[in-house]
């Protein structure tokens, strides 16, 4: 399993791409492993894409979502799990099978650091989310570079997943996003299609950021793929203008239909 | 001796209750160092030793002021305040059980009364069986004041009978106690001896007969027997000394017809027919007493007598698997402890590892030198026997305890049990050595659960239904994996058709759509207002009917009508309409359940 290699202190990380190669290379070649990466929702609304962000990121992180792969450990705390419950058969419409999923609900951000901590150093799972609320001052820039260290030496990503008000805040992540949902492309009889997000790469340790892309997530394949623009956005460089590759999409604003 | 205060500083004494006793009404006696000389070594063998305990439940401490008069406890019979047990400078005052506490008041007006607690009583003996349980685990309680132990094959480990009766005497008499002992082949024999039998320094004294029936229960104050050098038989216990091997019987026969616990008429009957002790119905025929008093009371002389084979049942079964350890002296170093428990660990884990077997649970009882004691268990998801891994979660356990461990003077006992255990194949390593993620993973899962609670980590398991709020199950992930079914997708190449959170429970939200049965158009949601572009339904999902008759919020099984919505910002929910237009309800409502991604 690539993410059970553990990567050690200096060795360069594994990067695991995420389909789009406008996104790949805006990363350096895909996502590393071992590090911390932050996801953000740009709105309140935008929590549930959020959500989903973190299980494709970890989906792409741990390769897929069969049945039998690592498992996936989400810790979160109490309040959260009693605010928005997760629910199985959504989680398996995204592709990822629950049974893989082991839920920690802990009472409060200290215990859900700790275990964090002690899921990381054991290099047991295959990825792992913290699902913080708001912005807990045990979450300061030590225990981000705690939590960093222990990533590198085993190898496990952790996806900070930071909702309920959460503020970006100078931390040890490797890479910050920001996820909104968008229009998504209309399935048949005008129906909602598959999850359409707006990323934006907030800050990127050693690299340019600033970039947003515009990605559909296929749930069969288990990886992103860019939707076409209208050309209303416009990148700073490289960026998710292309037209899609392997879709249905025709080029430009023709697949899509304004809404009224 | 009765009246005389023993030498105890007035923080030792303790007010204790007796309320069984032989020849004896209920008393308290202030124990005193004095008393602890009065066990003597019982030298006895017997085919299978049993150790009857009187033992007086333990009482709080009282002030000084409150030790220095006559105390008694008083509790509620028919109306009126009652004694129940009295300490030894009220009876030499000429107070009694089942006296009435203003009678009493009226006799000595410095009298302090407490209230007799039951339940307190009964807590105090199962923490004197706790303690008795160094031992022998073959521990009885026989309420309300006694303890039987079964102590065959655990004599050798104290150097004989003699010795491990004189420890166990001495180790309740540290807590405060005063001990009647006795040693016999029969549980109830053993028990019959310690409570009624009499020393057996002189002649065999001729017992009352008019006892309380029950301690407790007939409060009518009984005539003294009295002895031959005029002391009443309420005296503090005199010395004792269990009777030998061929004494075993004789005292027995020796019993007061008490000891049959029979009911009154036919004690009366019996003392009536001349009978004074069990040796005179020892050789009686037992068909005419059968006849006449009934089977019971046979079955009753018999165990007595050590004619039947009789068990007690003990309090707990002993675990598959128990190793102990005990230091030669008591040792206080927390460190040290947990490195026995180490060795013991090793131990355990080979037995395991020759019966082909792993643990589920391991708990260890640390048992301090002045008797109290400590508990530590931690449990498994999956059977485990690497010692290793096991003193790692005891380590978590010791660390999270919400009060440290306390050595005192010293543990010198250590002992683990393995109360579950399965069946566990032996494991092969990887040749290159790689580690086995999955052991890894419920290595770390089993810590984190000792650390946070087992019921902190939870699997996602499928419910057999469609109904949404209950098709997602949290299981505990150390529970065995039943073959759990598989969840349902939706069908390749479609997108997803079921929300990633839910809603709990579902909000209310305002909705503009056509009537009966149209789409929604545009809806209200905390507030905000939103214009619905894309829409997928309806699901017509029914409730439940089989389950219950009553729906979402109580009201009556509604079906409901699910909309996969897309809003003009391009957020995603998942909506319901609660009922059918007519056929249901006239107004139904609309909901938000859940939330895609």
């Amino acid at each position: 399993m690539l993410s059970h290699a553990g990567a050690r202190h200096g060795a360069p990380a594994l990067l695991h791409p995420l389909g789009v190669m406008a996104i790949d290379r805006a990363l350096g070649g895909g996502l590393p492993a071992g590090r911390i990466h932050e996801i953000f929702p740009h709105s309140v609304a935008d929590e549930a894409s959020a959500m989903g962000f973190a299980i494709m990121l970890a989906m792409r992180l741990m390769d897929d979502g069969r049945a039998d792969g690592p498992m996936l450990l989400w810790l979160r705390e109490e309040q959260a799990q009693r605010r928005a419950p997760l629910h199985g058969p959504g989680l398996a419409d995204l592709g990822l099978d629950p049974a893989r999923l082991v839920l920690g609900v802990l009472p409060d951000a200290k215990a859900l650091l700790r275990a964090g901590v002690d899921a990381l150093r054991s290099a047991a799972p295959g990825a792992l989310v913290l699902e913080l609320a708001g912005n807990p001052p045990l979450l300061d820039l030590t225990a981000s570079r705690r939590l960093a260290l222990a990533a590198e030496a085993s190898g496990v990503t952790p996806l900070l997943l930071r909702l309920n008000g959460a503020r970006p805040a100078p931390s040890a992540a490797q890479t910050r996003w920001q996820i909104a949902s968008a229009p998504c492309r209309p399935f048949l009889a005008d129906a909602p299609g598959h999850p359409m997000l707006n990323l934006t790469l907030l800050r990127r340790r050693g690299g340019p950021a600033g970039f947003d892309w515009m990605v559909e997530w296929d749930h069969d394949a288990g990886i992103f793929r860019p939707a076409a623009l209208p050309g209303a956005r416009l990148p700073l460089s490289g960026g998710g203008s292309r037209p899609a590759s392997g879709g249905d999409l025709d080029a430009g604003d023709a697949g899509w239909r304004i809404a009224v | 001796m009765p009246g005389t205060r023993a030498g105890a500083s007035p923080s030792e004494r303790t007010a204790l209750t007796d309320p069984s006793g032989a020849g004896a009404a209920r008393r308290i006696a202030l124990p005193s160092p004095n008393a602890a000389a009065q066990a003597g070594s019982p030298g006895l063998e017997a085919e299978h030793p049993a150790f009857g305990h009187g033992v007086r439940p333990h009482r709080e401490a009282v002030s000084n002021e409150v030790l220095a008069a006559p105390l008694v406890f008083i509790e509620k019979q028919q109306g009126a305040f009652r004694l129940h047990a009295l300490d030894a400078d009220a009876l030499a005052l000429g107070l009694e059980p089942g006296m009435a506490l203003a009678d009493a008041r009226a006799r000595v007006p410095a009298l302090v009364a407490l209230a007799h607690d039951p339940e307190r009583e009964a807590a105090c003996l199962t923490r004197l069986a706790d303690l008795a349980e160094r031992y022998t685990p073959m521990v009885a309680l026989d309420p309300p004041d006694g303890l039987i132990l079964d102590i065959s094959g655990c004599a050798h480990l104290f150097g004989g009978e003699g010795a491990l009766a004189a420890d166990a005497a001495a180790l309740m008499r540290h807590q405060g106690l005063r001990v009647r002992h006795a040693l016999a082949s029969g549980p109830e024999a053993a028990l019959a001896l310690a409570r009624y039998g009499e020393s057996r320094g002189g002649a065999s004294v001729p017992h009352d007969r008019a006892r309380p029936a029950a301690p407790g229960r007939s409060p009518r104050p009984s005539a003294r027997p009295s002895h031959p050098d005029g002391r009443t038989a309420t005296a503090p216990a005199p010395p004792r000394r269990p009777a030998c091997a061929s004494g075993e019987a004789a005292a027995i026969r020796d019993l007061p017809l008490f000891a049959l616990h029979a009911a009154p008429d036919v004690r009366h009957a019996l003392r009536r027919a001349g009978f004074v002790t069990l040796g005179d119905l020892a050789d009686l025929p037992p068909g005419p007493l059968a006849a006449r008093f009934g089977a019971g009371l046979i079955d009753r002389l018999d165990r007595l007598l050590c004619r039947t084979d009789s068990r007690i049942t003990p309090r707990r079964l002993p675990p598959p698997l128990q190793v102990e350890r005990r230091f030669a002296e008591p040792v206080a170093h927390v460190g040290s402890v947990m490195a026995a428990l180490g060795a013991l660990l090793d131990a355990a884990c080979a037995i395991l590892a020759e019966r082909g077997q792993g643990g589920r649970r391991f708990a260890a009882r640390l048992y301090r030198s002045d008797g109290a004691m400590r508990d530590l268990a931690v449990e498994t998801g999956q059977p485990v026997r690497d010692p290793a891994v096991v003193l790692r979660l005891f380590d978590e356990r010791v660390e999270t305890l919400a009060d440290p461990l306390d050595p005192g003077f010293g543990f010198d006992i250590l002992r683990l049990a393995v109360p579950a255990v399965e069946a566990l194949g032996a494991a092969q390593d990887a040749l290159d050595g790689a580690r086995d993620p999955a052991r890894d993973l419920t290595a770390l899962l089993d810590r984190l659960a000792v650390r946070a609670g087992p019921r902190r980590l939870r699997r996602l398991v499928p419910r057999d239904t469609h109904w949404p709020e209950r098709v997602t199950r949290l299981v505990p992930h150390a529970m065995p994996r039943e073959p759990a079914g598989r969840w349902q997708a939706s069908p390749a190449g479609e997108p997803p058709l079921r929300p990633l959170s839910l809603l709990d429970p579902p909000e209310r939200i305002d909705v503009m759509a056509q009537v009966p049965d149209g789409p929604p158009r545009r809806f209200r949601w905390r507030g905000m207002l939103h214009r619905i572009v894309r829409h997928e339904g309806p699901e017509r999902l029914a409730p439940e009917w089989w389950r219950h008759p009553h729906g979402h919020d109580g009201a009556p099984g509604l079906t409901r009508d699910y909309y996969r919505v897309e809003d003009e910002t391009g957020h995603r929910y998942w909506l319901f309409r609660d009922g059918l237009y007519e056929r249901e309800t006239d107004a139904p409502h609309w909901y938000v359940h859940g939330l895609f991604a």
